[in-house]
């Protein structure tokens, strides 16, 4: 690891002014990504600010058919949130499979959005679920947030305060784990509301995306029978020594159909 | 360099170190504790596992600045006056080890669970390892412990 300074700040503002007085500064809150890319030497930040001692960015609340949670939520506070289980299990499921117990007592859920690794497993669900992602400076739809592999609208500058995730009548997610890092090689996230169904896709290709073909297909019919007739196109797919863009179509197939019974029958 | 407090095992240390010191490394070198071990340092095989404020953590990938204020237990603060940690005991009783690299963090891990869940199922101790990586034993006898330490409470 190059030499950084290190500073815990106990109020967003004190972070902002650090952010923009420091040559080239980076947040830290759970770290699970950052230190390893510091440990490779990937990345080499002048300084590094903790933000997990500012106060309450780690709640769950439940207010207008929404749940707002705050983005210094651990994976393991979203697992164990009875409030998420019971009104979005698609994500409370989503989050008690990331990593690895020792991972989930440390990662965010601001962390993990920010970074926006192509195979992270939240993408799916804010998309899916329609999120805002409330910032110090401004919200993002779920739709205009994910640009690249590793890009989003954040300005560097900015902070993640808390995501809303609208709450549907039923959720689901499918993820097939790379064995080795638990990474999604595939995940579907399937999100269904009153009047639409939204239908997510990450781990595929440079940022998760939605399948609007087969959301409006699956608006008129509910069923397997929809993915019959429905091309899965492969062609900006990722493909490296974990998986040939082909396999990964192939297995957005099979997890959809295993996300379709899922949200049929609940 | 900046000061950071930690207090391990029920003992308060104040050192002043590197801002990019690890807490792994603060626990083995400046502590002089080495009972915790780095393994692949890329976590994955959680050999550095310890318990921080109630949860266990890899502390390969936590700063030890990230730490500063905070308790942690490493696998030396297990036993008392010399009498082994029940897990510790159900782990030599069964033999859920062979050359012992990666027992501490299952150690730290097995206790944590436990603390968590008091019956937990055989797949729920298989799901719970899922961050330790053991080459020697194939699991079989670290299940066997750990499901010997809930019967044994």
């Amino acid at each position: 690891m190059y030499d950084f300074k290190y500073h815990k700040v106990s109020s967003l503002d004190q972070a902002i002014e650090l952010l923009s007085s420091c040559t080239d500064p980076k947040i830290i809150a759970g770290g699970h990504t950052l230190i390893p890319t510091l440990k490779q030497r990937l990345s080499r930040p002048s300084d590094i600010i903790d933000i997990t001692a500012i106060e309450g960015m780690r709640s769950i609340q439940t207010k207008d058919n929404k749940i707002i949670i705050g983005s210094l939520a651990t994976h393991n506070h979203i697992s164990q949130s009875s409030e998420v289980a019971s009104l979005i299990p698609g994500l409370s499921y989503l989050a008690s499979n990331i990593g690895d117990p020792q991972v989930r007592h440390k990662g965010t859920l601001g962390g993990s959005v920010a970074n926006a690794d192509p195979a992270a497993d939240y993408p799916a669900a804010i998309i899916a679920l329609n999120a805002t992602i409330n910032t110090i400076d401004s919200k993002y739809q779920s739709d205009d947030f994910f640009l690249d592999m590793f890009t989003t609208s954040l300005s560097p500058n900015d902070i993640i305060q808390n995501i809303e995730f609208n709450i549907p009548i039923a959720s689901t997610y499918r993820k097939f784990k790379n064995p080795s890092s638990g990474y999604a090689m595939a995940g579907v996230f399937i999100a269904k509301f009153n009047d639409s169904i939204r239908v997510a896709v990450t781990g595929a290709a440079s940022h998760a995306f939605r399948l609007t073909d087969l959301e409006e297909a699956l608006d008129k019919n509910l069923s397997l029978d929809v993915l019959n007739n429905f091309e899965i196109d492969s062609s900006d797919f990722n493909d490296d020594i974990h998986a040939s863009a082909k396999y990964r179509g192939n297995l957005i197939r099979v997890l959809l159909e295993e996300a379709i019974n899922d949200i049929s029958i609940t | 360099m900046l000061e950071v407090n930690i207090n391990i095992n029920g003992k308060k240390y104040s050192k002043k170190v590197e801002d990019n010191i690890l807490l792994v490394d603060f626990i083995r070198e400046k502590i002089g504790l080495t009972g915790t071990h780095v393994g692949c340092d890329t976590s994955q095989c959680g050999a550095c596992v310890v318990d921080i404020e109630g949860d266990t953590v890899k502390s390969c990938t936590i700063l030890a600045s990230q730490v500063d204020g905070k308790a942690v237990n490493t696998i030396e603060g297990l036993a008392n006056n010399g009498e082994l940690h029940p897990i510790q005991k159900a782990f030599q009783s069964n033999h859920a080890l062979q050359c012992g690299f990666c027992t501490p963090g299952l150690v730290m891990s097995s206790v944590d669970l436990l603390k968590k869940n008091k019956n937990p199922s055989e797949d729920e101790i298989r799901e719970w390892f899922e961050g330790h990586i053991c080459r020697c034993t194939g699991y079989k006898n670290i299940i066997k412990a750990v499901q010997q330490a809930i019967d044994s409470k």
